[in-house]
């Protein structure tokens, strides 16, 4: 999976003349990525659970209309919020539309497929009769450093403080094995390198952009959850077997209906960042993101068939569609063509990947 | 004298118009292994599944320890004393053994997360004295032999404190090699006082480790007899009928 980013990379430098490996082209793929990052982290836990959720595209475009329509001068209300406050109403509220899915899916017992279908619809729909179809801006500014654009960067110094905590959080947590710890030291280093050496408006350094923070942050909290406590536990055990789940005493329902909950916040998370990110909200925000963000989860390693997966490949997996997508706008390849060949790249990596693993059982 | 570990009075599961087990009334004692026998469609399964909290029953009354138990979900019925071997083990293939001995009763540090070195110590140790030498525990169970998956079954069984196991044909998903071993290991934990309802259709291992042999036939018990009043002949028969 690395090794194969590792050769796309390369491939695409080679063919754009070393334009795509640029830290300035670098950075921009991250920031592209996160939104879609972002809500692979929460996919891999509900395809762990042997879910799906179809709806999360049409979420991203409801709540990013939500949180922009209550902020904006002439928007939902009269008086607009304070954008804090439209932020935290928004992921709330997509919080809530992801454990309303859960909810026919473990309590009514309906197929999350159908259930999520519908949602793509109903929200998708919904996301329209917010504004009447109208773009909503301009968006705070304060606001928009979300999106990593103006000013949505930390700056040197910052960055290589966050580096240098998170080396030193990863050095802690494995002393016991300092050689494993250095590829992710390295990558770490390397990456607050490359941050730093894009330059920000005022000449010095841009430094890390905050949605790729905002993406390392929830990245580390699925892993965390996943690995480190019961509800991931749960998770994998139904999806390795939901009988045995059920059997052990697991409360397969609520676990169910907490996957779909955090994958709905999270899609409202991605939802401020492509806002921030565009300035406004608009009608077409997300759409067809779903797919993009199963593809990102299942290139990074999550099994389709229930009880695999992990943040860390959901996140290469993200910066694996978002390199192919960047690098084919960069040799100037029209948008048919580039679905054409995401979607072929998609099945060969998958066939490659299911191939993998057979033999090694 | 004490209350019998586990007493069942006219137990009763329909199905639609039929009665899969109908009016069963047996007990079993602490340190006794009964045996459950009787062809498949016998109602065996459904008895297990009864008893584990899988099913709830229609009608008659359960009592572990002399106190009356509902058992109207797997978590009851384990909260109640009364551990059960699955058929089909019932292990999460894709988890390591400590993983799947803690499954549902994970053990968790101050701070609210997986306390996985308490788990694995504990996971040894049960492994431990049911296997001397057991060591794999940070491995898949799908790459574990039949043998030490049931192990782990039963491992996660003992672990939550159980007063009554129930073994649900624990010789089928084993080599002949293993068989000999679940005889041992049957008998190693009646000598800890768990009560064992056995249930099997494989006559030869319910002779061998049984006190008293029940035989079910369409969902009712048509027979409990002391070991020693029967030999494989007469046991054939009695489960025929």
């Amino acid at each position: 999976m690395l090794a194969a980013l590792a050769v796309l990379w390369l491939a695409l430098a080679w063919v754009s003349d070393g334009v795509f490996l640029s830290p300035r082209n670098l950075v921009n793929l991250a920031v592209q990525a996160s939104a879609v990052g972002v809500m692979a982290c929460g996919m891999v836990l509900v395809i762990a659970a042997r879910q799906i959720d179809l709806s999360i595209g049409s979420v991203l475009g409801f709540t990013g209309m939500v949180i922009a329509g209550l902020q904006v001068q002439g928007g939902l209300f009269d008086a607009p919020l304070p954008w804090p406050a439209a932020l935290a109403a928004g992921i709330a509220l997509a919080c809530a539309i992801g454990a309303w899915h859960g909810a026919w899916v473990a309590y009514a017992r309906l197929p999350s497929f159908l259930v999520t279908l519908a949602g793509l619809l109903v929200f998708r729909g919904a996301a329209w009769l917010v504004s009447d179809g109208r773009t909503l801006a301009p968006l705070d500014d304060a606001y928009t450093r979300i999106g990593g654009g103006l000013g949505g960067a930390i700056g040197a110094p910052a960055t290589w403080a966050i580096a240098a905590a998170a080396c030193a959080a990863i050095a802690a947590a494995r002393w016991r094995a300092p050689l494993h710890a250095l590829p992710a030291l390295a990558a770490l280093i390397a990456c607050a390198a490359i941050a730093n050496a894009v330059p920000g408006p005022d000449g010095t350094s841009a430094g890390a952009p905050l949605p790729v923070l905002v993406l390392g942050a929830v990245a580390l909290g699925v892993h965390g959850l996943a690995t480190r406590t019961r509800f991931g536990r749960h998770v994998f055990a139904i999806g390795g077997s939901p009988i045995a789940a059920e059997l052990a005493g697991i409360d397969v329902r609520g676990v169910t209906l907490r996957a779909f909950a955090l994958l709905g916040a999270l899609s409202g998370v991605a939802a401020a960042l492509t806002t921030a990110r565009l300035g406004a909200a608009t009608n077409s925000m997300g759409t067809q993101t779903e797919l993009a963000v199963i593809a990102a989860a299942v290139l990074g390693g999550t099994s389709l068939a229930g009880g695999a997966g992990s943040a860390g490949g959901a996140v290469l997996g993200a910066l694996w569609m978002q390199s192919l997508e960047n690098g084919m706008v960069l040799l100037d390849v029209t948008s048919a063509l580039r679905q054409v060949v995401i979607g072929l790249v998609l099945i060969a990596a998958v066939a490659a990947d299911t191939r993998a693993r057979r033999d090694a059982r | 004298m004490s209350a019998p570990a586990l007493e069942i009075a006219g137990l009763t599961k329909r199905f639609g118009g039929v009665t899969a087990v109908d009016g069963v009334t047996f007990s079993v004692g602490a340190g006794e292994v009964v045996a459950l026998v009787g062809h498949n469609g016998a109602g065996k399964t459904t008895l297990v599944e009864l008893l584990s909290g899988a099913l709830h029953r229609d009608a008659g009354e359960v009592r572990v320890n002399g106190r009356a138990a509902s058992l109207r979900s797997p978590r009851e019925a384990q909260l109640a004393g009364v551990a059960t071997l699955h058929q089909h083990l019932a292990l999460a293939d894709n988890l390591d053994a400590t993983a799947n001995v803690f499954l549902g009763h994970e053990r968790r540090t101050r701070l609210g997360l997986l306390d996985e070195r308490a788990m694995e110590r504990e996971a040894r140790a049960l492994l431990d004295g049911l296997s001397p030498g057991f060591a794999a525990l940070r491995e898949p169970v799908a790459l574990l032999s039949g043998g030490q998956r049931q192990l782990v079954a039963i491992a996660r069984a003992l672990r939550l404190d159980a007063k009554v196991l129930l073994m649900d044909e624990p010789t089928a998903a084993l080599g002949p090699g293993e068989r000999a071993r679940v005889v041992e290991l049957v008998q190693r934990l009646v000598a800890a006082r768990l009560a064992i309802l056995l249930v099997s259709h494989d006559l030869e291992t319910a002779l061998a480790v049984a006190q008293r042999i029940a035989v079910m036939r369409r969902g009712r018990l048509v027979a409990i007899r002391e070991r020693a009043e029967l030999d494989a002949a007469s046991l054939a028969a009695l489960a025929v009928g």
